[in-house]
């Protein structure tokens, strides 16, 4: 095979044994990569909860990792979530999607419990599980430190979980070569429950490509759209600002939650932007093997200075204008490895139902009890659904799925309502994320306040980026590029016959199956739903921008449509007629 | 839903691409809905189960473009390739089919997102909004005519005829007369503009008098002014006709990342602005300018076939110079090559692309210029090929 490696890595930590996985070629040919061979592989394993050692959990590369092909350094995490019991997966950057590739495997699928810490090595020598009880308790950048001085590690990759899932929160993170997350719905656990520390590759294999000059055409028109790309590579755009370059227009849209949702302006807002930070910090940029787009930003000192996400959910939905306060937060997140987003709403939460300000000194000291699972903090790392619910106010919780929101409020751009709702994973911006043609204008403009024809447009971005997560491309440039320039790029490197929309209908495959899974565990239409807070109240609107409530039954209408185009019935479920349209088992 | 599918029939109309009633436009949710009725609406929706899409245009094009298009299918094989910035960076070939069946036609709309339908017309989708179908029908439509009178200019200076191009070109060109403004002039407002408002409006006018003298089609081309620290411009993929509410304001300092959505000129056009005095910038895609670009006769040049990023001979047309440049900001990018070009002229073509002007206080000279280019390409061209056929 061209582009495949052909061989995944399974490891049983009960056993303690490892073999090779070989798939036949039709099977990657219907899968891609990333996210559909984790679906694949995943499939019959699913009702396991997620601390049954039973339970896989899968790292899948793509065909394009460790070739030329634009932001190819990206790979796929996935199985059920601590948080939510449902489908969770995460693209994740770094390099050690391009590095297992180099070490000749296209996954590592692991399973059962070891008795002790350990730590899974892959290099030229071979695979060995070793003990790793004297790394627990390591905060995440002496745990990378660590990593990478091993003997024969320097330049390898390297995933680990850091104090917060050792301690249980239910959304700590997987963090590869100390920078990239693995960030949502609990990843981090499920490693952690099967005590795995981490996993460290290397290798120096190259991966075939079928036709070089395919894939160096693609590459060129790839390139040429990302210039051409305001929102990639001009100058307000990723590369000079990162992320964070979303955080102005947010405010201006006026649909940056703050204080829990309850509004979505933040006055501070415009001290605390980009541009900020940029100042403050003086930052230069990096990011993941194989982009030329560079979106992380680190500051002078080695501040990691943090996503729009964390900008935004440790400023306005926590109610906090100190910009140092920010970088800190983030940095507890990173240091202990927890998804900011959630510990962020969880936060938000606690303040609404106890009335707390969030200082900067609280903000931080409460961050640390949840990654240390100490006091309040205990119950506040099970999530923002389990605490508010202890707490006898349910409805306070921000999710979706029991997945916490990111930071764009449904009602400044209805399709994002929509697609929280029908995501597979929960309060997930990343399915479909309908904000690059509400605000971004990608690829055009759709009006923002509207939600008539919307759940076909959701639906044909879930099976896209589906197709990306499968790649492993991402998503940022699809901004700029579409599944044309990539069917290209994966013709060349693969050598198998496709276009955008032959992709789009394996997309479609690998998001349907992720459905089926979600009903097997009991979810239904009740589930791909939002708080009523965004039927009920209104955001914050101003003098020319009204920011009204989103209309229920229009949304409940155009969530009937979804289950319709997606070939679902109208609770949400799968239909025999689709599963075998698909080829699918129902 | 329907709104926007009358919204792009009536564009279609309005900016001379078909006529009145002919355009087919379709939505798709969860089901199908028409502009109107058409018993070739059924095959359409045989074509829209078989893709990923939200929407669909079926248009026969008007003359001269109709002729033109037929011209170029019975010329090709199975595609065209253009060779303007528009092809390059968004359409990347012009797929061709013989007949109007699903059968024939969903095969090149799974690679490409429109195509060409020999003594047909033109079919272009959407995945999120009939705006891109109605994008990508009006790009097909400008980059053939584009390549019409490139290929044929180049023919007769290889002393090769085209009869086939020769004989339809009166007809084409009569029938291009009617897209020609009468008269080249605008009721545009003096400046300098200081105040929001005013700035806003002026530009919300000029850029309709661009799209009115038929200097841009529609979609393509943006438009800025500078006043204070801010360059107001235009948003990306906005339409110039329809500025309201699509116009960025960008600190120079970049201060505010707000602007993120503006043009991915707005490095070009802050850079014109800080290296001399203008305060105004047009840009349209004027197509005899583009043409004009796409000319160069200059033996054995060694960069021919990329003329788009490495020309570096010093091209006029008369005054403007002729420039390379991609869009945006990559090493080869506008955003390197137009601001010295136009430092101290009224202009400059960018290979392949279009035509950007300044103003000192105000759009008035931006679009005398921008109208005064097109009109000396057109007669520079005509001019080539009125001349003997070389050998
Ligand atoms: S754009 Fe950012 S996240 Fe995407 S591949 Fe590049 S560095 Fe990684
Ligand atoms: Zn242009």
């Amino acid at each position: 095979m061209h582009g495949w490696s052909g061989k995944i890595l399974t490891v049983n930590l009960t056993e303690r044994t490892t073999a090779e996985l070989i798939l036949p070629a039709e099977v990657y040919q219907r899968n891609i990569g990333g996210k559909g061979l984790c679906g694949e592989l995943l499939f019959d394993h699913f009702r396991y909860v997620w601390d049954d050692p039973r339970l896989p959990l899968a790292f899948m590369t793509g065909p394009l990792n460790n070739t030329s092909s634009p932001t190819s350094g990206r790979m796929t995490v996935m199985s059920r979530s601590p948080l939510t019991g449902a489908v969770c997966d995460a693209s994740v950057g770094g390099r050690l999607g391009t590095v297992l590739k180099r070490a000749g495997y296209d996954g590592i699928l692991v399973t059962g419990r070891s008795g002790d810490w350990c730590g899974l090595t892959i290099n030229e020598s071979g695979v060995a599980l070793q003990s790793a009880g004297h790394l627990a308790g390591f905060a995440i950048s002496d745990l990378h430190a660590r990593l990478t001085t091993a003997p024969g590690m320097q330049s390898g990759a390297h995933a680990m979980v850091g104090p917060a899932a050792e301690n249980g929160v239910r959304y700590a993170a997987i963090v590869f070569d100390g920078h990239y997350f693995a960030g949502r719905g609990g990843l981090g656990l499920v490693m952690a429950e099967k005590r795995l520390k981490f996993i460290s590759v290397s290798g120096t294999l190259k991966t075939d490509v079928f036709d070089r000059n395919e894939l160096k055409l693609a590459r060129e028109e790839i390139y040429r759209l990302v210039a051409a790309s305001p929102v990639l590579t001009g100058d307000l755009g990723l590369t000079n600002y990162g992320t964070g370059a979303l955080y102005d227009l947010m405010r201006s849209r006026r649909m940056m939650p703050t204080n829990n949702f309850r509004q979505t302006y933040f006055e501070p807002a415009p001290s605390m932007n980009a541009y900020a930070y940029k100042k403050r910090y003086a930052t230069k940029k990096f990011g993941c093997a194989g982009c030329h787009i560079l979106c992380k930003k680190v500051g002078e000192r080695g501040e990691i200075i943090p996503e729009f996400e964390t900008m935004s959910h440790f400023s306005a939905l926590v109610g906090n204008a100190d910009l140092d306060a920010v970088v800190a937060a983030n940095r507890v997140c990173n240091e202990t490895g927890m998804d900011t987003i959630s510990a962020a709403v969880a936060l938000a939460t606690y303040a609404e139902i106890t009335g707390l300000q969030m200082t900067p000194e609280v903000l931080l000291k409460m961050l640390e009890d949840i990654a240390c699972g100490r006091n309040d903090g205990a119950l506040l790392g099970q999530g923002a659904l389990r605490y508010a619910r202890e707490s006898g106010r349910p409805e306070v919780a921000m999710v979706s799925k029991g997945l916490e929101f990111p930071a764009y409020d449904p009602r400044g751009a209805y399709g994002m309502a929509l697609a929280y709702a029908t995501s597979t994973r929960g309060g997930c911006h990343l399915r479909a994320y309908p904000v690059a043609h509400e605000i971004l204008r990608k690829p055009v403009a759709t009006d923002r306040f509207s939600l008539s024809g919307k759940a076909r447009i959701i639906k044909i971005s879930e099976d896209m980026n589906a197709v990306v997560d499968s790649l492993t491309a991402c998503k940022f440039l699809f901004f700029a590029a579409s599944l044309e320039e990539y069917a290209k790029a994966l013709q060349g490197v693969t050598g198998m016959r496709t276009s955008a929309q032959e992709l789009l209908k394996a997309g479609e495959r690998i998001y349907y199956r992720e459905r089926i899974m979600n009903a097997r565990n009991g979810f239904t239409a009740a589930d791909d739903d939002i708080p009523a807070r965004f039927f009920r109240e209104s955001g914050s609107s101003s003098e020319s921008l009204r920011i009204d409530p989103i209309n229920r039954s229009e949304f409940l209408r155009e969530r009937a449509a979804y289950y319709r185009i997606r070939g679902l019935d109208d609770q949400g479920l799968p239909t025999q007629e689709k599963c075998r349209e698909l080829d699918l088992p129902c | 839903m329907l709104k926007l599918l009358h919204k792009y029939q009536e564009k279609l109309v309005g900016h001379g691409l078909c006529e009145p009633g002919k355009p087919l436009v379709g939505g798709v949710n969860d089901t199908v809905i028409w502009n109107r009725p058409d018993p070739l609406t059924a095959e359409l929706e045989a074509i829209i189960a078989a893709l990923n899409i939200n929407s669909i245009i079926f248009a026969r094009p008007t003359e001269p473009f109709f002729s033109i298009l037929n011209y170029h299918c019975r010329r090709s094989d199975a595609e065209l390739v253009p060779e303007d910035t528009e092809t390059r960076t968004f359409l990347h070939s012009i797929p061709v089919a013989r007949s109007m069946a699903a059968a024939e036609i969903v095969p090149l709309l799974r690679k490409r997102k429109g195509c060409v339908v020999e003594g047909h017309g033109v079919i272009a989708f959407g995945t999120v909004s009939p705006e891109q179908a109605f994008v990508v029908f009006s790009s097909i439509i400008f980059s053939a005519f584009v390549k019409f009178f490139v290929d044929y200019a180049y023919a007769r200076h290889a002393g090769v005829a085209d009869m086939a191009a020769a004989e339809i070109l009166p007809d084409v060109l009569a029938a291009y007369d009617r897209f020609l403004p009468a008269e080249a002039d605008a009721d545009l407002e003096s400046g300098a503009f200081t105040e929001e408002d005013d700035i806003l409006r002026a530009m919300a006018r000029a850029g309709q008098a661009t799209v009115d003298a038929r200097m841009v089609d529609s979609f393509f081309g943006n438009i800025s002014y500078f006043a204070g620290d801010t360059v107001y411009i235009s948003q990306t993929g906005s339409s110039l006709d329809e500025l309201e509410g699509c116009i960025d304001a960008c600190p120079i300092d970049n201060s505010a990342s707000t602007g993120i959505t503006a043009s991915s000129e707005l490095v070009a056009h802050r850079d014109i602005y800080l290296a001399g005095d203008s305060r105004a910038i047009l840009h349209g895609h004027p197509k005899f300018s583009v043409i004009m670009s796409m000319l160069c006769f200059e033996a054995a040049c060694e960069n021919r076939g990329k003329c788009h990023i490495k020309c570096d001979k010093q091209r006029f047309v008369a005054d403007v110079p002729v420039i390379p440049g991609e869009v945006g900001t990559g090493p080869r990018g506008l955003s390197n090559t137009l601001p010295p070009a136009v430092h101290g002229r009224r202009g400059a073509i960018v290979y392949g692309h279009g035509v950007f002007t300044v103003g000192k206080k105000d759009f008035r000279d931006a679009f005398a210029s921008l109208s005064a280019i097109e009109a000396l390409c057109r007669q520079t061209y005509m001019r080539i090929i009125a001349g003997p056929v070389q050998d």
